[in-house]
């Protein structure tokens, strides 16, 4: 089987500093990578890298396109790379904010990408939006309504729809639970879990905490420093750790 | 169908002064189908991390874990997640959900991830939590809140809803009273009759000798234990 996305080697440098250094994996469609790390190791950085954010300094990206099958996304044009990143690739933001258009209507954030991929019908678009909020659990009567009067989880789940309403096949999250609290984690995890499965999607979840890669994710990279010091399947990385740094990570977690 | 050959595993707690933590040594056996084998031994021999070993929860440090024709200890990732999903099943003794996942789509999880369709799944569940005297009122609640034995209940229904060629099970009947102790034991019997292979811990020595063909004393692989 091909990898949906094949990493080589991926490094960027702020300067002198290391932001990620020689990192290489491969992602199947289906799995769910997860990738945690303390602040500072190097996790956003490697996520912006290969969401075609950030320029690698050196590295392939070679994701799977359906037209043309494997190729890499750091060489291709700019306008190829955007391309992707409105129809295959989703982005989701830690705060819906940056990942919304506050001044358009709820279902104009998630008719935009539609438009943004040739849809012109505007009953069709409207449809659409209408479907996509209530498959996240917003009430389709918000939808003229603008983000800016919603709860911030609600927020987040309109920007999941916005991302998801042209059906990617992967999807880059950035710490998509950060910052909500834990009923309305819950609720959006257990949402996650039912799109990954119903849309067959591939992921890749940044984040600090444990209990949602161990609920999401099939596999684990554990970052310090800008590289990967520990890879494997996500329960087996959080039951049985091998580094010394993932061991002092998962003992560190407080128990509820 | 599962056959271990020179099977080590050893903790290395780093932040702990490096401690060094034999826990088996030298494990080889090998269990067919329709066949259930108990793993047997003290407290702190190794049962557990032997199963979670063959479950890949572990990482093995040498020797092979065979089950079919994948090697556990080398798999990549993926494999054992497919293995996982359509051979390798797996009941502990502790469920672990996400909170706010109603009961009934918990057990028809496991049924979703093989492909077959929401109302198949729903139809099995159903069936299940019903055997497992689940009461309908608790279906589409969460079982976060439920009481222990009926979170086993749970967790036992969510490991038999699809029939999976091998099994592993830690104390399945370890909180149940007799009466859903007798289900989850016909459970074992009928998934013995249509040939998966288990292995099991069971602290029940009736229920041991009623289901498990051979016993497996895990504290004859212990380093230090055995003479």
């Amino acid at each position: 089987m091909t990898p949906l996305l094949s990493v080589q080697g991926v490094t960027k440098h702020y300067g002198s500093y290391i932001g990620c250094a020689d990192v290489s994996f491969d992602l199947y469609p289906g799995e769910v990578m997860g990738i945690v790390g303390e602040s500072g190791s190097g996790k956003s950085t490697l996520l912006n890298c290969m969401a075609g954010h950030l320029a690698p300094d050196v590295g392939e990206v070679v994701f799977d396109t359906r037209m043309d099958g494997p190729r890499d996304t750091v060489t291709m044009s700019e306008p190829e790379r955007r391309m992707l990143s409105r129809t295959d690739w989703a982005f989701v933001h830690q705060h819906a904010r940056d990942g919304l258009r506050m001044g358009v209507s709820a279902g104009g954030n998630v008719g935009e990408r539609l438009m943004a991929v040739g849809e012109r019908h505007y009953g069709d678009i409207r449809d659409q939006a209408i479907d996509w909020l209530e498959r996240v659990e917003i009430d389709a009567t918000r939808v003229d309504d603008r983000p800016t009067t919603f709860s911030g989880g609600m927020q987040q789940r309109l920007q999941i729809a916005r991302n998801l309403v042209t059906g990617p096949r992967l999807v880059f999250m950035d710490e998509p639970t950060g910052g909500l609290d834990v009923s309305v984690q819950a609720r959006l995890l257990d949402l996650l879990r039912g799109l990954v499965r119903d849309m067959g999607l591939s992921a890749i979840i940044v984040t600090h905490d444990l209990a949602v890669v161990r609920l999401l994710a099939d596999r684990l990279m554990v970052m310090k420093s800008g590289r990967v010091i520990e890879a494997g399947l996500t329960d087996q990385v959080l039951d049985d750790p091998q580094h010394a740094y993932s061991q002092l990570l998962v003992s560190s977690v407080l128990q509820v | 169908m599962i056959e271990l050959k020179n099977v080590k595993k050893t903790f290395t707690l780093h932040n702990q002064g490096s401690a060094v933590i034999e826990v088996v040594n030298d494990v080889s056996f090998a269990v067919a189908r329709g066949e259930c084998v108990a793993l047997t031994g003290a407290s702190g021999a190794g049962k557990s991390t032997l199963m979670r070993m063959i479950y890949g929860n572990y990482l093995t440090q040498a020797g092979q874990i065979r089950i079919g024709d994948t090697d556990i200890a080398q798999a990549e990732p993926r494999d054992i997640i497919a293995l996982r999903r359509k051979v390798l099943g797996y009941v502990s003794q502790f469920l672990r959900v996400v909170p706010r996942v109603p009961t009934l789509d918990v057990v028809a999880e496991p049924l979703r991830a093989t492909g077959a369709s929401t109302d198949a799944a729903a139809e099995r569940a159903k069936a299940l939590l019903t055997q497992l005297n689940i009461p309908q009122r608790l279906w589409s609640l969460s079982p976060t809140t439920f009481s222990g034995g009926e979170q086993q209940r749970v967790n036992i229904a969510r490991g038999f809803a699809f029939s999976y060629p091998a099994m592993l099970l830690d104390e399945p009947t370890a909180s149940l009273d007799a009466a859903n102790r007798e289900v989850v034991l016909t459970l074992i019997e009928q998934a013995k009759a249509r040939g998966a292979v288990i292995i099991g811990i069971f602290h029940d020595e009736a229920a041991r000798a009623r289901v498990c063909d051979r016993e497996i004393d895990v504290s004859h692989f212990t380093p230090g234990i055995a003479a």
